[in-house]
């Protein structure tokens, strides 16, 4: 036990820990410290940010209650240990060098948009950074994708490569300063530097900012280097470039993205409530799905057919500057060809993009790690993710209790992100991508050993699919000297939902999406789990059709309708059904293939169903996207009608619904000549309202009446508004995602939450 | 049912079980046949339905995949032994016409049916009639192919049109009414792959492998794995025959996984390239063959498919029977 001084004066050791890098964390705590006229010193190292503070214990204690309470915006306090010390009589405060040695525990911050007070800066002549495209602060600028190892400061960043000038050392080291150990800084002197250049690489002459914008006048296409990788440009309102880019890319019908120049502009083009409104102005600047106005200043050919539109706005200088110059929207697309992953290499971007790109906006900045921008949009009066990455990530999802050992988990096939574990730490990684894509899986890779080295991760427990072909199961499956543990697609869904909203279940889990391994070795997709994070029972599902022709079927969703009427009507759908005819070349052969079993696996996949009714309603016979089929019933609906289908639940364990008798009701409304915006509508509802019924009859078996809904198919608004409406009214308490992804982009999280609640499962076996 | 599809399931059971029980160092290599001092030896099985479908039957399938694998190892295949597992009630006729069948396609591949065996079980089994072959050959050439042997820069060759058996057969099973053009590929190679190896140098034809079980997908995964390489084809080059094309496209299958009884994948060094492309042509199996991709140092183990828009594609072994990943 310590005796104090007589003169009161004391000596506190202090560690915080969680986002306090890079955060203006240092600078804020000397401060603090100097007003208080206390002693000491306070430093990074790779466990946090560490203070050895002495003085006079009034003033330590006002001090110690300061630190959490006044901390900069920015940071994210997860744990603060103080113990006492002997004083050592030291004079004065100061900030020490990181220190690269110790156990890892500092957490990297994600990017953010660029802040206020460099905007500012930014138009202001008389300052020194006016107009300069790398302005940043330790409020804002770059960090997980510049960011090669820990602790984060500069030489551990991409900016390594540039020695400041006397005046940004000067800010720099000066702790008063708004940029004190902002480890991006620059100025126009020593800082990166933006270059336009030709499809060779060949620099053209004049100022980038203005000659971009001039190429994007004369309906270019622009590449533009941004802060996790290239993107490509048209001016929005040029239908002729948004075609052009197109065909170049690629890309037929998915929707392009467009940056606005401010909030006033994307109220033009979309309806932005108070919600929207945040979510375009945040920190993360995602790109923001909203309700879109009959607005003549977007090309036709940037969101076919879309009632939505995807609106961002800028958040780097480079993108500020050049939306400030041009006063208009602009597509703004991710760098690749077709599926490919967005370019974020220099040399590679050139040699990808040269075919597609009129010019490019570049800077010699490296891009460390390849990120996507995210996606979330409105619902339910707060933001929901759909992508997860740009500015949200390497941000933990916090899970409940501990893991009790470090885990690693490997995601799904498609829009795979992997999911490293420490502690109450889930630490879902970017947006990787569709991993059958070389480039793809390389990042896969890469990302999991950068990840592991970033937060000092080495997993001993690894959690995969239960899917024999998805590369990720293999990637887990050969990996040595790690305990593998098997999560079944839906029940991971399921997991991540709770894990979400911080919940342990049991649930009535609803897991609606395109399809996943089941544990039976069929392919499941529309599934009512009773789930916890441990284990499930499946309680309920579609009934199972064949897919005609497996991928196939998916490819050409009106071979989910040819299965679905077949089911419907065994055999004999009525006649004048112009889905038969537009297809009637093949249909019999798909019917043979899918009901002899060839190459047609049997699935509960909700996303089959909704592809059916689709190709029924004449909407989309073929995709080009995942989900095109589903988006375009979707939009199509009209909001207004409120009949439904009915679908009948039979058996007891577990319960089937019977999709096809969606699919039928269907058919006989077009038959009957109802408009398909009703037809729609009726399927939506008739989907949501079988989803309560079979919820009631399991609420009624299990005494479980709180329902987690997840999966791709619950990107589906109007699906997830109904069935959150009709589970609401019949006393239901409702899950739903908000942060991790309802798509397979959150499987990770779900096996890791999984893999979590296991290994906190006493040990089983005699003892 | 996945243990015999030819890919990963397969590899497991071979693995797992066969090499682990019979271990030692002429199975080790696991190529298409051993080889014993100046011989090559090997063995297959033919379990096929139907029996009897457009282009052959289980009989000369059973000839010629023995006559291939022997071909592989780059031998003159000689003696084949023909073992018989026939369904109490099985037609003489059709036994007959299987006989019939295998001594023509013996006579076209130069090879005597030396010695035999016959068993009959009950009824239900054996889906009318099994048929077993092994055979030997001699190995009149200093060259020792093999998987392992693939080098960097190495040009990767098809030796004609993929997945006719395979997609002829599934059409033979008559359930579908699918109007193609097509007939089983099923064939001798031991002369085109004669040709083949005496017009390069030795040494320069790395490996050849006939693409069965699997296709020529599971044959690349092979070598890209034993010769610890990357192989990177063109999509746009594989010959693949429109009526095979069209076939896949309906059955929702890639043809780089189906079988072919007649086709092989040869590796051949970069500079022999043109000769052995030549060589090849002059022979009616090889009219269509083609340079499809090259060996590659990175990834080691992968095979790489560059798509007609210029993307990169995995094409991995299957664990087992296709099925969908996407969503
Ligand atoms: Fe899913
Ligand atoms: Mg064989
Ligand atoms: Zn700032
Ligand atoms: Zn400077």
């Amino acid at each position: 036990m310590h005796t104090e001084p007589l003169d009161g004066r004391i000596r506190r050791d202090v560690r915080v820990e969680g986002v306090v890098q890079g955060v203006g964390f240092r600078p804020f705590v000397y401060g603090l410290a100097t007003r208080l006229g206390l002693a000491g010193r306070v430093g990074n190292d790779a466990g946090g940010v560490f203070v050895e503070i002495e003085g006079a214990s009034a003033d330590v204690h006002a001090f110690l209650a300061a630190l959490e309470r006044d901390a900069p915006p920015l940071a994210e306090i997860e744990r603060v240990t103080v113990r006492a010390g002997e004083p050592g009589g030291a004079g004065g405060f100061t900030i020490v060098d990181s220190d690269g040695s110790g156990p890892r525990r500092a957490l990297v911050s994600p990017d953010g948009a660029t802040c206020g007070d460099c905007l500012a800066e930014l138009a202001d002549p008389a300052d020194r950074r006016f107009g300069y495209p790398f302005i940043n602060c330790t409020n804002c600028g770059p960090r997980f994708t510049i960011v090669r190892d820990v602790p984060y400061d500069r030489p551990n960043t991409t900016m390594a490569a540039f020695p400041m000038c006397p005046a940004c050392a000067a800010e720099y080291g000066d702790p008063a300063d708004r940029r004190f150990h902002a480890q991006p800084i620059s100025c126009w002197d020593c800082g990166p530097r933006l270059r336009l250049v030709d499809a060779h690489g060949a620099e053209l002459p004049g100022d980038p900012v203005r000659e971009a914008a001039a190429l994007l006048r004369g309906s270019g296409v622009l590449a533009i280097k941004g802060l996790g990788g290239y993107h490509l440009a048209v001016r929005a309102d040029d239908e002729a470039a948004a075609s052009t880019l197109r065909a170049r890319k690629h890309r037929e019908d998915k929707p392009f993205a467009v940056m606005v120049p401010d909030v006033e502009t994307a109220a033009a083009l979309c309806e932005v409530d108070e919600t929207a409104a945040a979510s375009l102005t945040g920190r993360a600047r995602p790109i923001v799905l909203l309700p879109r106005r009959d607005a003549p200043s977007v090309a036709p050919s940037v969101a076919p057919g879309n009632r939505r539109l995807g609106l961002m706005l800028p958040y780097t200088p480079v993108h500020l500057l050049l939306l400030a110059e041009l006063a208009v929207p602009i597509v703004l697309t991710s760098g690749n060809v077709s599926d490919e992953p967005i370019a974020y290499d220099d040399a590679d971007a050139l040699g990808r993009l040269s075919g597609i790109a009129d010019a490019f906006l570049v800077h010699d900045r490296p891009i460390h790690i390849r990120t996507d921008d995210s996606v979330v949009r409105p619902f339910l009066g707060g933001e929901s993710v759909l992508r997860r990455s740009r500015g949200h990530v390497p941000d933990p999802v916090r899970l409940g209790p501990p893991a009790r050992r470090p885990i690693l988990a490997c995601g799904a096939e498609l829009k795979n992100t992997f999911c490293l574990v420490k502690g109450r730490h889930a630490f879902v990684s970017h947006h990787i991508g569709d991993l059958e894509n070389y480039e793809t899986m390389r990042s896969f890779v890469t990302g999991i050993d950068h990840f592991t080295k970033l937060f000092d991760v080495r997993p001993e427990l690894v959690a995969h699919d239960l899917h024999p072909e998805y590369l990720s199961t293999k990637h887990a499956l050969a990996m040595t000297g790690v305990e593998l543990t098997g999560v079944q697609h839906h029940h991971a869904h399921i997991a991540s939902c709770l894990a979400d909203n911080g919940e342990a279940g049991p649930v009535l889990g609803v897991a609606f999406d395109g399809l996943g391994y089941g544990a039976d070795g069929t392919i499941w997709g529309g599934e009512f789990l009773l789930a916890d994070l441990v284990s499930f029972e499946r309680l309920g599902h579609l009934a199972p059709v064949p897919m005609p022709g497996g991928t196939a079927a998916i490819r050409q969703p009106w071979r989910m309708a040819a299965a679905y009427l077949d089911a419907a009507y065994g055999g004999r759908p009525p006649q004048g059904l112009d889905v038969v005819r537009r297809n009637q070349a093949t249909w019999a052969d798909v019917l043979t293939i899918g009901r002899a079993g060839l190459n047609s696996p049997a699935t509960s996949s909700a996303g089959r169903l909704f592809d059916a009714v689709s190709a029924v309603l004449g909407l989309r016979d073929t995709i080009t996207y995942e989900g095109q089929a589903a988006v375009d019933l979707e939009q199509r609906a009209d909001p207004a009608e409120r009949g439904a289908y009915r679908a009948a639940i039979s058996g007891g364990r577990p319960l089937l619904v019977a999709g096809a008798d969606l699919v039928r009701a269907a058919a006989e409304d077009v038959l009957a000549g109802v408009e398909p915006g009703v037809v729609a509508a009726r399927f939506h509802n008739g989907t949501a309202d079988v989803i309560v019924r079979t919820c009631e009859i399991l609420r009624d078996s299990s005494g479980v009446s709180a329902v987690a809904l997840s999966g791709g198919v619950f990107q589906n608004l109007l699906l997830l508004g109904r069935t959150v409406g009709g589970l609401n009214a019949s006393g239901f308490r409702v899950l739903t995602h908000v942060r991790v992804p309802p798509n397979d982009g959150g499987i990770s999280v779900g096996q890791a939450a999984v893999a979590a609640a296991r290994d906190r499962l006493p040990a089983t076996g005699d003892g | 049912l996945a243990h015999g599809a030819g890919g990963k399931a397969t590899h497991t059971l071979i693995e797992g079980v066969f090499l682990e029980a019979f271990r030692n160092p002429l199975l080790e290599p696991l190529e298409d046949g051993a080889v014993i001092d100046e011989m090559a030896f090997t063995t297959d099985s033919f379990v096929v339905t139907p029996l009897f479908f457009p282009g052959g039957d289980i009989g000369d399938l059973a000839v010629n995949g023995t006559v291939n694998d022997l071909a592989m190892c780059g031998a003159r295949p000689r003696y084949l032994s023909a073992g018989f597992i026939l369904e109490e009630g099985f037609p003489i006729a059709h036994l007959r016409r299987i006989a019939a069948s295998m001594a023509t396609a013996a006579q076209a591949a130069g090879v005597q049916i030396v010695t035999g065996d016959t068993k009959v079980v009950e009824r239900g089994k054996a889906d009318g009639c099994y048929v077993v072959t092994a055979g030997v050959g001699t190995l009149d050439r200093p060259t020792r192919l093999s998987a392992a042997a693939a080098r960097p820069g190495d040009a990767v060759i098809v030796s004609g049109p993929i997945g006719e058996h395979g997609i002829t057969i599934m059409l033979a099973r008559g359930e579908l009414d699918i109007q193609a053009d097509l007939t089983s590929d099923t064939a001798p190679l031991n002369e085109l792959t004669a040709r083949l190896l005496d017009a390069c140098d030795d040494g320069e034809v790395r490996c050849l492998r006939d693409a069965t079980r699997g296709g020529v997908a599971t044959v690349l995964n092979e070598i890209a794995e034993a010769s610890k390489a990357a192989i990177v084809v063109n999509e746009d080059i594989i010959p693949v025959r429109p009526d095979v094309r069209g076939a896949c496209e309906l059955l929702g299958i890639d043809p780089l996984y189906v079988a072919c009884e007649g086709r092989m994948v040869a590796i051949v060094s970069q500079a022999s390239a043109e000769t052995a492309l030549t060589a090849l042509h002059s022979h009616p199996l090889g009219h269509e063959a083609a340079v499809v991709g090259r060996v590659n140092d990175d990834p080691p183990g992968l095979v790489l498919l560059k798509t007609a828009f210029g993307g990169t594609r995995i094409v991995d072994l299957l664990v087992g029977d296709p099925l969908p990943r996407i969503c």
